[in-house]
């Protein structure tokens, strides 16, 4: 067996299941890794130790450790604290909700406890999801494990490195322009944000709704299988969540590629990728040659409107959903107001940090009185050319391959002065989200610093269980996913 | 266009967030640079074209109208910043 730190779930879940190991032994694990290491990197924000524990303890006695329907019990995992966690502190990475102790569970945590799953603590992230950097955390920057002086990407940046720096096995993730995918490429890791309405929204802090999907962070795309079998289904608490029959997402995970059509967009692979990160993502695509699969240019015309088209919609939707900040329900109030209006806005100017407040402030102005048309309508028909783009180019391929990130982990400050540089480091990422299509990112080499490269893979709607099955016959002709920093182990 | 002092002024009372003069010109000039940025939509065609509002073509559900929840008043005031005898605590709206 790997070491338990590097063990892909399913070994873990064996182990577990031929009572060699207890999901207290496991978690206790986890627990010292995170107490000794995670003070270097700032991605656990929340610990509770006998919370931890007792979960653990009811993992071993639930009867559930073993049982074919719930293969990942006793096998513990960290949520993105952007998922309300009942008797948890959920901050969502803000000063705003530094104190809130939520009353109830979001339906992703429901739904990995009923599986057993054991929660060793909240991970922390940017601001409300709010960044590509993890530099817009209250409560600091997370530190990429594989060079503490580079960011570790955003907003699941703490769920990222935490998995880089094996202090937990799984997380979750939220991915509402790349908050997924582009920190799982910057740190080395397997991510998949779902077809938008596969996993319930429920209890996970709303940034853009029409965008927001949460998905799982992994060493492989096997355990984001296992991992997402758990996460995805209807729940009728979320309206947008999709009534559909459920899936098996590991099913087709060792069908051989021969046949495969991989779409490789022009738009992606031209002059905005790093040298780095293009011999990278090059060299994955002719390994994807060797095990069968075929490539064809395909186009995606409008996607170089999709990074200032998601600056209108997701801070219009994110200047709508944050108004609930109000400090009078939940949330920080200022300490001193003369009246209602003076609190909103004392409270609010106080609670939120700077970039939340930029896109709150960008999303009221595109929804005023004599705008609207002009940025917002005018965002959401681009939105439709951009979708029908990748409708076009699934004619062509079963899935969409390219860069995740057009560079390798940025260092701290790098891009933080100028939002709209930040914005763009997402420029491969968002036109999926606009699209409502699924997206992974899974590790393919090291660039610049011997910083890991991550290789996108796009699937049609609800085609995840076939971008598991290329990432994961990718990842058993080549070892990329299984390193992790040397002086980690 | 660009934002002049005044329009943002306007936009943080509707965002019901205050900024110090010292904050309001540095806000004038990044959103002046994200509006910028966002200005090349306005080049693109297109006529004819639906606006697409959500990622999925969805309708929305109907459930039967009964109450499906249980009563947790107090565990959600408990997370209030102020409350009393079950209500919200708000400075004085009505003289």
């Amino acid at each position: 067996m790997t070491d338990l730190i590097n063990a892909p779930l399913r070994e873990l879940s064996a182990a577990l299941a031929a009572r060699k190991l207890s999901a207290v032994e496991l978690a206790t694990l986890f627990l010292d890794r995170i107490d000794r290491l995670n003070p270097g990197f700032n991605a656990f924000i929340a610990q509770d130790r006998e919370q931890t524990l007792a979960q653990a303890r009811a993992a071993d006695a639930s009867g559930k450790v073993g049982a074919r329907d719930t293969p990942l019990a006793g096998i513990p995992l960290a949520h993105k604290d952007i998922f309300c966690t009942r008797g948890w502190r959920t901050s969502c990475g803000s000063h705003m909700l530094e104190n809130f102790v939520s009353p109830y569970d979001a339906h992703v945590v429901e739904r990995l406890a009923g599986a057993g799953m054991v929660t060793l603590g909240k991970l922390n992230m940017d601001e409300f999801a709010m960044g590509s950097s993890n530099e817009t955390s209250y409560f600091g920057p997370v530190k990429n494990p594989w060079d503490t002086a580079r960011v570790p990407g955003g907003s699941s940046g703490g769920s990222a490195a935490a998995i880089a720096a094996r202090l937990t096995p799984a997380a979750t993730g939220t991915d509402t322009g790349g908050s997924i995918r582009q920190p799982a490429a910057l740190c080395g890791l397997t991510g998949l944000k779902p077809t938008y309405g596969a996993v319930s929204r429920y209890g996970m802090i709303a940034f853009a709704s029409s965008l927001d999907q949460a998905g799982p962070m992994a060493k492989s795309a096997e355990d984001c299988a296992l991992l997402l079998n758990a996460m995805a289904g209807f729940d009728a608490r979320d309206s947008t969540s999709l009534e559909r029959p459920a899936e098996d997402y590991t099913r087709d995970l060792e069908q051989p590629l021969a046949g495969l059509r991989i779409g490789m967009p022009r738009e992606f692979f031209g002059d905005g990728m790093d040298a780095d990160v293009r011999a990278a993502v090059e060299a994955a695509l002719a390994e994807y040659r060797k095990l069968g699969a075929t490539t064809v240019e395909v186009s995606l015309p409008n996607s170089g409107l999709s990074v200032p088209a998601y600056y209108v919609i997701a801070p219009a939707e994110a200047s709508s959903n944050l108004s609930r900040f109000d400090g009078v329900r939940y949330g920080y109030r200022a300490p001193e107001y003369t009246d209602l209006n003076d609190m909103y806005s004392k409270s609010r100017a106080q609670g939120f940090g700077a970039e939340v407040k930029r896109r709150i402030l960008i999303g009221t102005y595109v929804l005023s009185h004599g705008y609207y048309d002009a940025y917002y309508l005018k965002a959401q028909k681009i939105r439709r050319l951009i979708a029908a783009d990748f409708v076009e180019a699934f004619k062509q391929c079963d899935v969409i391959m390219g860069p995740t990130s057009p560079s390798v982990a940025f260092a701290f400050g790098a891009k933080s002065a100028d939002p709209v540089q930040m914005y763009l480091s997402d420029i491969y990422t968002i036109s999926t989200n606009l699209a409502g299509l699924p997206g992974m990112s899974l590790p393919c080499g090291f660039g610049q610093g011997g910083m890991p490269v991550g290789l996108q893979i796009i699937g049609s709607w609800f085609g995840e269980a076939k971008m598991l099955q290329a990432a994961h016959q990718y990842q058993k002709a080549a070892d990329w996913h299984t390193r992790m920093p040397e002086n980690l182990k | 266009m660009s934002l002049t002092q005044e329009d943002v002024s306007r936009i943080a009372l509707l965002s019901r967030i205050e900024l110090s003069p010292a904050e309001r010109e540095a806000t004038r000039e990044q959103l002046n640079g994200i509006l910028g940025f966002i200005e090349q939509l306005q080049a693109v065609d297109t006529a004819g074209i639906e606006p697409m509002a959500h990622a999925v073509d969805v309708v929305q559900r109907l459930r039967p109208d009964v109450v499906t929840e249980s009563d947790r008043r107090a565990d959600f005031q408990a997370v209030a910043p102020e409350t009393e005898a079950g209500l919200y605590l708000v400075p004085r709206v009505v003289e």
